[in-house]
């Protein structure tokens, strides 16, 4: 039970980056591609039918989280409380900004809420990677199975960390600059003209960095957990993930080139999902490790949830999850192709 | 400042806001339906104008309803998480449910509903209409399951770890606590979306504008209104009125600040309870009336607060029994307002008779008022417990996060609602004065002359 539910909810948060990710990253590059205010309405109309329903993976993957695993729950939101509460408060602001601002016709009102969309697309972004980087290095963890974790300390990966140190903040500029090229080759599928040719030309360029990050981020998480790679030896089938995520890389690149935006759209999807696959394949079986000490990691033995409420949980989530799946492909179907400015569009 | 209060502070001043959105969304939703079915059936493009309008601000509240409900579900880890370790097995299950079942269901109609009027056939639109209220009213469910669970807790077993789990999926839903609590909150919310109908209604009336639109929000809202008051207080409120005093007698004895058991128990009108001499001040009560509300006879002894521990009196008392009478108050004036201006709409006078038309302009914040004092009520009344008789409040919440943290993000909290505040006011405000009277398509506000970019 507590495998199957380990990778239940993994997979929805693999859902949630890959599509929520793709209109962050619209959120991060919308100041910059789209120019004109025809162009920022596009840009917005893109993802304006869809990114609610996005956001809602991140909901459903904590409520499930939160029933499947209390004690990672209690333990991580509590232990991480600034970071969280910084990331609800940019989940408000960017909520608002897509929704209000094309409430008002005042350019200073739309150029607000265009500057707005952008901060807190990125800063989540960053949040959402740095996040991701602090349960792969470990937080000091008690007896008890709580911590509490300041924004910062003094940003090395020690026993007693912050939030922030160097490691986290890399995974966060990785997380950062993935989303913007997914968001790019994203805007490229759902867009013409000028604005789809500088996302092309912004996920082309970027794409360098990308995979210089890509190639850093390894080495720098065995400096980081010496253990990173004791699963992938005991399991070599899954040295797969690095061969998979090269794949990604090449084909979002490859494709883009000739144009095939969708293909590239997908490569970037390919490589997100394995970058997190890959990291949640070293995780196992511990939830959140512990900085000092493995006795005191959070296992998936030691969080799971009773079996009773464990098997009940399998019927209707995965009911759910068959009605959640039906209305995207509704959703996107009804939404497909390219944005045209003469569609009528609810406030965008 | 004491950790404790601080969290609670937190969350009852994030929920307490949260909350304002949710049961205009839920009573619109119902609304909504109800304009776009007789926009169907009669093929009337007023009542097609009508939910449109009410669309438009149904989006806008919906949207405040959502990124303030989002902190809602992180802060039972971030705030309270020895309580969430403890009954993660239990709460988690609806929680999880909601997402899983309500939100994916309304993101995704509310999308077809508000861009897709003119790529749905009629049927296909009023049908996104019906999921977006369904799935809005199932939400509702969800959390009321879960409140109900604290209340009154049912169907669990604790674990060898100390965890609770539940039982009885069953047995969990069918929480008869949760069908009372369900019922006597739904009909509140369609309280809030009727009341808010009928103020514009009466608004555009006063104003002499958009006149035959304004009549369709009273016809509907007075309706509407008028059934959900007189609901509000028979049965939903009778009944758990009486479950509670049966479940939860320190709740109900400092609702009512019966500090001393009696029989033919009063019911206070108004007064003010002194905690220290355990009296009510300056009362005006009717005597046997509690008697008469919980047990059926005025002769019947109601348990007051001198027969249960002092440790476990509902704290602060003052304010649970101020809630209690603020919301059973407007409660009863809303069911007057509602059958006055009922009869007047059979009459055919309601249009024009302006005596009527101005306390149902100005009451809309009043249900507000009377829904967050319900849920004070509930709330307060289950103090000192958690969980009802099984964990404290003073068990559950955040060793490690100090009471300067939480200070931090409750002053973060607060400057954000108030922006957030300030946008909806005027938001609202404006599709209010733009009027109900656009063609279909023109939902987005038009440009300005301003919009240069």
């Amino acid at each position: 039970m507590g495998f199957i539910w380990f990778w239940l909810v993994a997979i929805m948060i693999v859902a949630y980056v890959l599509l929520d990710g793709f209109d962050l990253g619209v959120g991060i590059l919308h100041p910059f591609l789209a120019k004109t205010e025809e162009e920022r309405k596009i840009s917005l109309r893109s993802i304006g039918p869809v990114w609610d329903g996005n956001e809602v993976w991140l909901l459903a993957g904590g409520g499930t989280l939160y029933f499947a695993f209390p004690l990672l729950y209690a333990s991580a939101f509590s232990g991480f409380y600034l970071a969280l509460m910084i990331v609800l408060w940019l989940l408000i602001i960017r909520g608002v900004s897509v929704e209000l601002r094309s409430h008002i016709g005042m350019a200073v009102w739309r150029t607000f809420f265009d500057g707005m969309f952008c901060f807190s697309s990125s800063l989540l972004a960053i949040f959402f990677g740095a996040a991701l980087a602090n349960v792969i290095r470990g937080v000091p963890l008690g007896p008890d199975g709580y911590f509490f974790l300041p924004l910062w300390t003094n940003w090395l990966p020690g026993a007693q960390p912050g939030i922030l140190d160097w490691y986290t903040v890399l995974g966060g500029v990785i997380a950062f600059v993935s989303l913007a090229v997914h968001g790019a080759l994203y805007l490229a599928v759902k867009t013409e003209g000028a604005l789809q040719s500088r996302a092309r030309k912004f996920a082309q360029r970027a794409w360098i960095a990308l995979v210089a990050l890509t190639v850093i981020s390894l080495p720098a998480s065995i400096f980081v957990r010496k253990d990173t790679l004791d699963n992938y030896r005991a399991f070599p089938l899954a040295f797969a993930v690095p061969v998979l995520v090269l794949t990604g890389l090449a084909g979002m690149l490859v494709f883009s080139r000739k144009g095939n935006d969708r293909k590239a759209f997908g490569s970037s999807c390919v490589y997100l999902a394995v970058m997190l696959v890959g990291a949640t394949v070293g995780l196992y079986p511990r939830l959140l490790p512990s900085s000092s000490d493995p006795a005191l990691d959070i296992t998936i033995a030691k969080a799971l949830s009773g079996s009773y409420t464990l098997h009940v949980g399998l019927i209707w989530w995965t009911f759910g999850m068959l009605l959640a799946a039906t209305y995207f492909v509704v959703v996107y179907r009804m939404f497909k192709g390219k944005v045209k400015m003469d569609e009528q569009g609810y406030g965008h | 400042m004491d950790a404790l209060l601080l969290h609670r502070i937190h969350f009852a001043f994030t929920i307490t806001f949260h909350y304002l959105f949710p049961q205009l969304t839920m009573g619109l939703a119902l609304l909504i339906v109800v304009l776009k079915s007789i926009a169907l059936k009669t093929g009337n493009e007023r009542y097609n104008q009508a939910s449109r309008f009410w669309a438009k601000i149904f989006a806008v509240n919906f949207l405040i309803g959502v990124v303030t409900g989002i902190p809602m579900e992180f802060q039972f880890g971030t705030n309270w998480s020895q309580f969430s370790r403890l009954t993660g097995g239990v709460i988690g299950q609806p929680l999880a449910m909601e997402g899983v079942f309500s939100f994916f269901l309304e993101s995704a109609f509310l999308g077809l509903f508000l861009y897709g009027e003119k790529r749905l056939s009629p049927l296909a639109h009023w049908g996104s209409a019906l999921m977006v209220w369904i799935g809005s009213w199932i939400s509702g469910f969800f959390i009321i399951v879960t409140n109900a669970w604290m209340q009154h807790p049912v169907a669990y077993r604790i674990l060898p770890n100390g965890t609770y789990e539940i039982t009885s999926f069953w047995q969990f839903f069918m929480n008869p606590w949760a069908w009372l609590e369900y019922a006597h909150n739904m009909s509140g919310a369609v309280i809030t979306g009727s009341l808010v109908m009928c103020a514009v209604g009466a608004l555009y009336l006063l104003e002499n504008k958009s006149l035959e639109h304004a009549k369709i929000f009273l016809r509907v809202g007075v309706i509407a209104g008028c059934i959900s008051c007189i609901a509000q207080i028979f049965p939903t409120g009778d009944l758990q009125g009486r479950f509670m005093a049966k479940h939860q007698p320190a709740a109900v004895a400092g609702m009512e600040g019966l500090f001393k058991s009696q029989q033919g128990a009063p019911v206070v009108i108004v007064g003010q309870p002194n905690e220290e001499k355990q009296t009510i001040d300056n009362p005006i009560a009717a005597n046997g009336v509690l008697s008469f509300l919980v047990y059926g006879t005025f002769g019947a002894e109601v348990q007051g607060l001198d027969k249960i521990p002092r440790e476990d009196w509902p704290e602060p008392l003052p304010l649970l029994y101020y809630a209690y009478h603020i919301m059973a108050g407007l409660g009863t004036y809303f069911a007057l307002l509602m059958v006055v201006s009922a009869v007047l709409l059979w009459r055919g006078k309601l249009f024009s008779t302006r005596w009527a038309l101005w306390p149902l302009m100005l009451s809309f914040p009043l249900p507000y008022i009377a829904n967050t004092a319900g849920w004070m009520t509930a709330e307060i009344g289950r103090q000192p417990w958690l969980v009802y008789g099984l964990m404290r409040t003073s068990q559950g919440y955040s060793k490690y996060v100090s009471a300067g943290n939480g200070l931090f993000t409750l002053l973060g909290f607060m400057g954000m609602y108030t922006v957030l505040s300030i946008l909806f006011i005027v938001l609202v405000y404006r599709i209010i004065y733009m009027g109900p009277e656009l063609p279909v398509g023109s939902q987005a506000p038009k440009n300005s002359a301003l919009a240069t970019a």
